[in-house]
């Protein structure tokens, strides 16, 4: 099935801003970031389809992934 | 040398220097100047006429050494709400303050005349000089020709023609290390100050240093908190992206203001974001780090240059890219930085005067998204004082009633800022409680509902936002004493190491033995303080809501809408 992954400021770097992704039905998010090679360590905030999420979650097909890593602002 | 109250009486042209009453000796920044409006301003006075004070105090930190300690807060009874006001910014004029020995700055009185005047502090006191040529100039005329008028390094406090007009979106403007400006935004200060007939003032310490009552012991603690602040990842990511990296975030979450409040989420988002003009100041040899005071560890700030090489703008903050990006449909950062430009030359706050603009749009006084249509009218309507400049001038409240607008997002008169209560719902009870209209930054929730520092709340339920809300209040009036600026928080939330040393500063340099329950309760008294004005100015707990708009008008993409009972939004006073 597909997903959509974003990703956001640094993780950026040498990655990709959007990208259709194909996973199974097992995959969680936790192993999306580690596929994408980011640190569990440096994920700030997950969102699926514009609400927080953890890594434990398994995506359904169409739903949208944003990876950010911890920031802030004001 | 022991600080020093000084007074200017704008009425009698005198001014004197006098010692600190003991009531006042633990205060520094906003537990000081809120402390001295409630007790020498009348609460039902008119902010813009004689009974009115504007009082200037350097935080408890400011003028030594430690991180981040420049901020400078300043106070009165706001033109814009009514309310007791406070604003705090950087640039370098608190340090220097402090270093003059002045505790605090009170300037009370109306002059009689058309003259205006500027003032000039030193460690001996205060001078009160006539000045003409800079009348009708705006604020980078100010810091230039006084560049060139005084050899000296001097502090700068200025207004430009909204605050000379004295328009409630007016601010007072702090001249930085290089010559940019950061703003006192919020509330109309500038206005305060331009009825009082005041266009600048200069400080100059000579060779004063601030008294530190224990150097070993602050030295450490100095060491200890810069740690703390540096090696948090969200001071990292804000040196590198500057507070817009939220743009992407706050939009992702569905709380990104849009089309003056009709949406939470911008098309446009990507090119107005953080990673974008991140990209451009590096393409262009723009600066992507800069401080807006000496010792500043995290370095926010940054200069963004036009598409030729040359500076356009600096401190390019998130709240005003979203004000005039995302709320007015504007989806070009050169038309914005542009805009930004010429609201610190006129003096008037980005955040106030971009809603304002939004609501105008909504009126079809200009089309959404005219970017270039935003500064014609700043150069040519609000900067000449245009009847249409006024209206904008005076805030969002005024362009609704001027317009027969519903749809108007201010708290007691005050601009919501950049996230929309009914997606974030803890920042909702901010606004609503808040003691000085709708204002982010008075208690954050941001970093708890969307951020995830400091713990995990819903930003989408109800529940847990009220003591949110009521926590970081607390805890922001205590920090906004300081000097220190707001951005040590995320490290303060999620370090444990960072807030004792911040105390063990303050406690070696005043020989002091305060512990966390002393700031908790110092946060307190301060909130406490500021609503025993507000009430006897006449506000009641029916002023502690939001606009009917966000009750009744679904946000999408999430169709939420704010829907806390009064009664709920009241518990917030329960401590
Ligand atoms: S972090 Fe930003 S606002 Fe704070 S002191 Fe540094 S430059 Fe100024």
């Amino acid at each position: 099935m597909q997903i959509t992954v974003k990703l956001f400021a640094f993780f950026r770097e040498n990655r990709f801003k959007v990208e259709e992704r194909e996973i199974d039905e097992a995959t969680t998010i936790g192993d999306i970031v580690d596929q994408l090679a980011i640190s569990r360590e440096e994920v700030g905030v997950l969102m699926l389809n514009s609400r927080h999420t953890d890594f434990a979650v398994r995506p359904a097909p169409g739903d949208i992934l944003a990876i950010f890593p911890v920031i802030g602002g004001g | 040398m022991a600080d020093k109250i000084y007074r200017v009486n704008m009425t009698t042209l005198t001014t004197s220097v006098e010692a600190v009453p003991a009531a006042w000796a633990g205060h520094g920044g906003r537990g000081l100047t809120s402390t001295i409006v409630a007790a020498e301003v009348e609460p039902t006075c008119h902010p813009l006429g004689a009974k009115n004070k504007l009082v200037i105090a350097p935080g408890l930190l400011s003028g030594t050494v430690a991180a981040n300690s420049g901020r400078l807060s300043i106070g009165a009874k706001s033109p814009l709400t009514g309310t007791i006001k406070e604003a705090n910014a950087g640039g370098t004029a608190a340090q220097l303050l402090a270093r003059a020995g002045c505790k605090a700055l009170i300037i009370e009185g109306l002059p009689k005349g058309d003259a205006w005047y500027s003032l000039a502090l030193t460690p001996e006191g205060v001078t009160i000089q006539e000045e003409s040529e800079l009348i009708g100039k705006g604020n980078f005329a100010v810091v230039e020709t006084l560049g060139k008028r005084f050899t000296e390094k001097l502090g700068v406090l200025t207004i430009g023609q909204a605050g000379e007009m004295r328009m409630r979106a007016a601010n007072i403007s702090i001249k930085d290390p290089d010559g940019g400006l950061r703003s006192c935004g919020r509330g109309g200060l500038g206005a305060v100050m331009g009825s009082k007939k005041i266009k600048f003032i200069t400080v100059n310490p000579k060779d004063g240093k601030v008294a530190i009552a224990n150097p070993e012991k602050f030295k450490e603690a100095n060491k200890a908190f810069s740690k703390a602040l540096v090696d948090h990842p969200v001071s990292q990511a804000l040196g590198q992206y500057g507070t817009n990296v939220l743009v992407n975030i706050i939009n992702e979450s569905g709380g990104l203001p849009t089309k003056n409040f009709t949406g939470g989420q911008f098309a446009g988002h990507e090119s107005i974001s953080g990673e974008t003009m991140h990209d451009t100041i590096s393409q262009r040899g723009g600066k992507v780090k800069h401080n807006c005071h000496a010792g500043c560890v995290i370095q926010c700030s940054q200069i963004y240059n036009d598409a030729g090489g040359k500076k356009l703008t600096s401190g390019f903050e998130y709240e005003s890219i979203w004000a005039m990006g995302a709320d007015c449909c504007v989806d070009n950062l050169d038309h914005i930085a542009l805009a930004d430009k010429l609201m610190d030359d006129i003096g008037i706050d980005t955040i106030e005067t971009s809603v304002a603009m939004g609501v105008a749009m909504e009126a079809g006084v200009l089309p959404f998204g005219d970017g270039l249509g935003i500064c014609r009218i700043l150069e040519e309507e609000v900067a000449k004082g245009t009847t249409l400049g006024r209206i904008i001038g005076n805030g969002a409240g005024s362009v609704g009633i001027a317009f027969g607008i519903t749809r108007v997002p201010v708290v007691k008169n005050q601009a919501i800022p950049a996230y929309d209560p009914r997606a974030i719902k803890g920042i909702g009870i901010t606004y609503a409680t808040s003691t000085q209209g709708a204002d982010h930054t008075m208690g954050y929730t941001i970093a708890t509902n969307i951020l995830s520092v400091g713990g995990k709340v819903d930003p989408l339920t109800n529940v847990g936002q009220v003591e949110l809300s009521r926590n970081l209040q607390i805890a922001t009036a205590a920090i906004d004493s300081t000097g220190m600026c707001l951005f040590i928080a995320f490290a303060a939330l999620d370090n444990a190491a960072c807030l004792p040393a911040l105390i063990d500063l303050i406690n070696a340099r005043y020989g002091l033995s305060l512990t966390g329950d002393d700031v908790v309760n110092l946060g307190k008294y301060i909130l406490k303080t500021e609503r025993a004005f507000n009430t006897a100015a006449g506000f009641t707990a029916a002023d502690d809501r939001l606009p009917e708009f966000f009750y009744t008008e679904p946000l999408p993409p999430h169709n939420v809408t704010f829907d806390f009972k009064g009664e709920e939004i009241d518990t917030f006073w329960n401590f």
